[in-house]
């Protein structure tokens, strides 16, 4: 055997340098983009922020003094019924799946067709949802709106679950069952516990994600000028609510889609900041 | 001496000097990960109120062995045992066995310390307010008298409400061996439990197992030839998932009969 003779390192530095600008250079071209979509949402839906934007129902085009007051409470309404339904479901497949069906070829399929699910485009959802309850109870409603929403939560709350509990050794799991302590309650006064706030940050993003959702809701929750009445007609929704605007000729009626815009993007950055701060917090504790 | 109704005869075993009750009898044990085995016939008395050692290489099986005692294999699905393991005659590898009973009876401490994402109160209160019906005074009681028994109650007794995990390794680990013995067990597996802890701890834990040795029956797995003779009364020798040699540990250790023990013992492998 001969000695071995190190490479000489020129080349190597010279792709290490490559690597680095070009990576740079993509991390700097994602940032911009998004400054330039926070900028421009923001440099044009402040001025349609005021008082009655907040507390008034929509005024017809050229009406000054229209809100969207209606539209602020049938997005949270549908989005809170949206989560009442997918958080428990959510929770319990992703603990069937981190938990008791850890090995089984039936977790293997439902953690396939998780991971499909979430790839399903919304618009499909809202096609789907459509079919399914606005077509035989003949009308657009916002039952059928929550059911999109909670459709599209569904697989990302299973997926952050299992992730969570995962994340938990297995010596917590075996330290508990040690003590003689039934496996249930070991998962759920232990493992939860020990996996909390992961599994909150998980049902925050996903309302994150649902929040900004419009194809599914023109489906199905479709929209409306008027108070919110009954969830068994048509809803109005911050989402169609813009897209409706923003198609429209009207000037005022295009600078209050560009504040509802600015709302719905503050909410989903205020989300995802205390979903980070939250999951932080944990794992600064824990080291 | 053995109490089973089986005698101990096992020609790949060297064992000897066996001598007082016996609490945990293994005939035959046999264990698989799925298609491998990691035990072949395992023979094993385990004697009440005294500290068996078990030592060996990595990978040898001593971890597997004792996790058979209180089934803690059986979360995992491809994992089995085969063969007979009596804890006061009655077997415990039968399907019929309550298995939250018997973990109750036979505790354990891990290598790594694992305390639950509670209160120092909590981690000890928690399995005894699950396992038997007490008094709220009753069960300070008994919370301070484990961590007593633990020597970590002068260190913790003024902070009973900070979270478990706050605690140092050493001091989580004792933590741990509160919390097992709080509910009073029979018996005490150890699994590697001064591996991931500094000198001063161990020397703790190890004084605190000799003082336990009178209320409970413990077996440990310990990498540290040292430890196992500084603690125990008897020792056995494993090697590729068998039991090589079986006896007491002053004459594993100044006399071993088997060649592949003194080998190990005096640092020629493993």
């Amino acid at each position: 055997m001969t000695a071995l003779i190190p490479k000489k390192g020129y080349s190597r530095d010279a792709v290490n340098l490559l690597v680095r600008v070009v990576a740079t250079f993509g991390a700097m071209l994602g940032l911009f983009i998004l400054g330039w979509i926070l900028w421009t949402v923001i440099e044009k839906g402040i001025p349609a922020l005021n008082l009655s934007f907040f507390t008034k129902l929509p005024t017809p085009p050229g009406m000054e003094g229209g809100g969207m007051i209606n539209a602020i409470v049938g997005t949270v309404l549908m989005t809170f019924l949206a989560a009442l339904g997918s958080v428990p479901v959510g929770i319990l497949a992703g603990v069937y799946l981190a938990e008791m069906g850890r090995q089984e070829r039936f977790a293997t399929v439902v953690r396939f067709v998780v991971n499909v699910l979430v790839g399903v485009p919304s618009i499909i959802i809202g096609v789907f949802v459509y079919g399914l309850m606005v077509v035989p109870m003949k009308t657009f409603s916002g039952y059928a709106g929550a059911i999109a929403l909670s459709i599209i939560m569904l697989p990302v709350i299973i997926r952050t679950t299992e992730d969570m509990l995962r994340m938990v050794p297995d010596s917590l799991r075996e330290a508990g069952l040690s003590l003689g302590i039934p496996r249930w309650r070991v998962t759920v006064q232990i493992i939860f516990r020990a996996a909390k706030t992961g599994m909150l940050t998980g049902v925050l993003l996903a309302v994150a994600r649902v929040s900004g959702e419009t194809a599914p809701l023109l489906f199905t929750a479709l929209n409306s000028p008027y108070w919110l009445h009954s969830l068994k007609e048509p809803v109005a929704n911050l989402t169609v609510t813009i897209f409706n605007y923003a198609m429209s000729p009207y000037r005022d009626w295009q600078a209050q889609a560009w504040g509802a815009s600015l709302l719905i993007m503050m909410a989903v950055l205020v989300t995802n900041i205390i979903a980070r701060a939250v999951f932080n917090r944990q794992f600064r504790g824990r080291k | 001496m053995s109490l089973h109704s089986e005698p101990m005869t096992n020609p790949g075993t060297v064992t000897y000097g066996i001598e007082g009750d016996i609490k945990i009898a293994v005939r035959g044990l046999n264990f698989f990960y799925g298609k491998a085995q990691a035990l072949f016939d395992n023979n094993l008395d385990i004697v009440k109120n005294r500290i068996t050692a078990v030592i060996g290489p990595s990978g040898c099986g001593k971890s597997t062995h004792i996790r058979t005692y209180n089934r803690m294999h059986q979360l995992y699905r491809d994992q089995f045992a085969t063969g007979s393991i009596q804890l006061d005659r009655e077997e415990i590898l039968t399907n019929g066995v309550d298995i939250t009973s018997l973990r109750r009876r036979i505790g354990m401490i891990f290598q790594k310390p694992s305390p639950f994402p509670m209160s120092i109160y909590d981690n000890i209160a928690y399995g005894l307010k699950l396992n038997y019906k007490l008094s709220g005074s009753e069960l300070a009681e008994r919370v301070e008298s484990a961590l007593t028994k633990a020597a970590l109650w002068n260190e913790v007794k003024d902070k009973l409400n900070q979270p478990g995990t706050a605690l140092s390794g050493g001091q989580q680990q004792r933590l741990c061996i509160a919390r097992s013995i709080a509910i009073e067990p029979e018996v005490l597996l150890m699994d590697e439990p001064c591996s991931a802890i500094d000198p001063i701890a161990t020397a703790k834990i190890e004084e605190l197992m000799i003082a336990l040795k009178e209320l409970y029956t413990i077996v440990i797995v310990t990498h540290s030839m040292q430890q196992a003779a500084r603690v125990s009364d008897f020792t056995a020798f494993f090697y590729t998932g068998r039991i090589i040699e079986f006896g007491p540990t002053r004459s594993i250790f100044t006399n071993p009969r088997v060649a592949q023990t003194e080998d190990y013992i005096t640092g020629r492998f493993g």
